[in-house]
């Protein structure tokens, strides 16, 4: 189980200061919806708690590791702890659905790829990979290539590898952005489902207002590289989440141009 | 119609043509400048490209009808020169797998390292193959084993860079989802790069047997084994009959196996 505490993270792309002093604590089994406008520093943040960025300033703690001072092996074995969705699934198109859950244990199995390809897997991997896809409802869909299923599916595919590589962390950007409003909620509570039963702790990002009060314990919305609201569910009302897309919103903007001004004034 | 003259302030569309740019005009004249100058200093006229189509038609006389009787021989160096080119071939395909991930930008271990591969590849690919012919035929000596050796560099030349452009073009997401993971490089390039290549790098390597084919023919000429030191040796006997019977096994054979490989590329692709 792993508690994420988040301090005084900076970072800058270039001249871009993205991340402008983000401070978050995510207590272990809290599953918490992150807000915010296209550009506002998200999935930024979101790739500071894997590794997959690193900040120039402040602590991304999670569990008892600093992700913004951790490296090499060490950083491959809290990887394994961190599980992460992205919004364009990120799956291997040219092999099987099977195999793309397979790839969930890449971390953890000893002999790494070779354990993992779907011919040489142990046959206990291979009993908890199928369990994995069929959590998902996609074990009919096995064998058949990835780039065959409809988004909706790829994300379950996606969600499957999670589950396998079992992680304590999940770290989900916009997983429900590319895909239409039913697949997207169905998506939305399959990974809630899965979250609850699991007790992991939870960071989501996503676009959909309605859906973000629904399903966290917690929202947090972030405009221009700032945290500019953080309440419990029950406490959120939608002019408060509205105000995260008026104004300057991005981080690579100075001033609101009158487009920014008449939509704001017609939102 | 009338409604677009009758909006005054409509933006003009953009004039037809554009002025060339100074930087074209000057790779135009300096072009030019030099083709006028080649066409000089190779000494292209008239007068003697007429009289070497009279001596073509002259050599075509004299090779006519072609010379049967050492055929078994002649198949025979033709099959040494398919050997060397398949063995250089699979040599030069299973080295430029390593070569093109370590000069790929998104998986090179370090930049030095790729530039350092990348500059290796690069000589291979821009010494000719008959440049590499002769120097392997100085340190190995004369025959096949030269001239696979050639095959390979000029193998390795190729392929690895058309890999490694390849693999550069790779959608970066899906080996980012694995690493995310926890998984280890040579993980992340085996699960999810390679086979988003693998295709690929087939359509390349039957290509580079192809290329290969043609090179091995000519590689004989400087003594590195196959048909083309029997095509030398002819030539310059003045046994124009069998010199002529080489050529045409060496155009049925190359024509059918490019005929083979480009068949089973379509079917990769
Ligand atoms: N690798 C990078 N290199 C340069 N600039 C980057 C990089 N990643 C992000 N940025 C910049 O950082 C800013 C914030 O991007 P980020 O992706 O974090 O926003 P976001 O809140 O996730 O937006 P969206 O809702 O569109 O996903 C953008 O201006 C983007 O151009
Ligand atoms: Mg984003």
């Amino acid at each position: 189980m792993a508690n994420i505490q988040i301090q005084n993270v900076h970072k800058s792309f270039n001249d871009i200061h993205v991340l402008r002093g983000i401070d978050l604590a995510i207590p272990t089994g809290e599953c918490v919806i992150l807000l915010g406008a296209n550009g506002c520093g998200k999935s930024t943040l979101m790739r500071c708690l894997n590794g997959l960025t690193y900040p120039e300033q402040g602590s991304v703690v999670v569990g008892d590791q600093d992700m913004a001072k951790t490296r090499g092996r060490r950083l491959r074995r809290q990887r394994q702890r961190i599980g992460v969705v992205f919004q364009h699934f990120n799956l291997v198109d040219n092999v099987s659905v099977f195999q793309n859950v397979l790839y969930g244990a890449l971390g953890q199995q000893p002999g790494g790829l070779a354990t993992t390809l779907q011919a040489l897997a142990p046959q206990s991997l291979r009993q908890r990979a199928m369990q994995c896809l069929d959590r998902v409802g996609l074990a009919d869909q096995a064998t058949q290539p990835c780039r065959e299923l409809s988004g909706g599916q790829q994300q379950r595919v996606a969600i499957a590898r999670t589950l396998l590589q079992a992680p304590d962390v999940l770290i989900a950007d916009e997983p429900v952005a590319s895909l239409d409003p039913r697949a997207g909620r169905a998506v939305m509570e399959l990974l809630i489902d899965i979250v609850r039963e699991r007790g992991m702790t939870v960071l989501c990002s996503l676009h959909q207002l309605e859906l973000a009060s629904e399903y966290g314990d917690r929202v947090v919305g972030m405009k221009a590289g700032r945290i500019e609201l953080d309440a419990p569910r029950h406490e959120l009302d939608r002019d408060t989440m509205a105000g995260l897309y008026q104004g300057v919103v991005r981080v690579d903007e100075q001033q609101p141009t009158p487009a920014d001004t008449a939509l704001a004034y017609s939102a | 119609m009338s409604q677009y003259q009758e909006a005054a302030n409509t933006p003009t569309p953009p004039s037809r043509y554009q002025r060339p740019s100074l930087f074209a005009c000057i790779v135009v004249v300096v072009f030019l400048g030099l083709l006028t100058k080649g066409v000089m200093a190779t000494d292209v006229t008239l007068a003697r490209l007429a009289s070497g189509a009279v001596n073509l038609v002259d050599f075509v006389g004299r090779a006519l009808p072609p010379k049967l009787d050492d055929l078994d021989v002649i198949g025979g160096a033709m099959l040494e020169t398919l050997y060397i080119a398949i063995v250089g071939v699979t040599a030069g395909v299973v080295l430029s797998v390593p070569f093109a991930f370590l000069a790929a930008r998104n998986t090179a271990p370090h930049s030095l390292i790729r530039i350092g591969t990348r500059f290796l590849i690069a000589s291979m690919r821009t010494i000719p193959d008959l440049v590499w012919a002769l120097i392997f035929v100085a340190t190995v000596g004369l025959g096949p084993l030269a001239g696979v050796l050639a095959i390979v560099m000029d193998t390795v030349g190729f392929a690895a860079r058309f890999f490694s452009e390849r693999i550069e073009e790779v959608h970066p997401g899906p080996a980012e989802a694995l690493a995310s993971t926890g998984a280890g490089r040579l993980s992340v390039i085996g699960g999810a790069i390679l086979p988003e290549t693998l295709a690929s790098m087939t359509a390349t390597s039957l290509y580079s047997v192809e290329k290969a084919l043609r090179s091995a023919v000519t590689l004989g000429l400087v003594g590195a084994g196959g048909i083309g030191v029997e095509l030398s040796a002819a030539m310059r006997l003045f046994n124009y009959n069998k010199a002529l019977t080489i050529i045409l096994v060496i155009l049925v054979c190359v024509l059918i196996f490019e005929q083979l490989s480009s068949a089973i590329r379509r079917r990769v692709i």
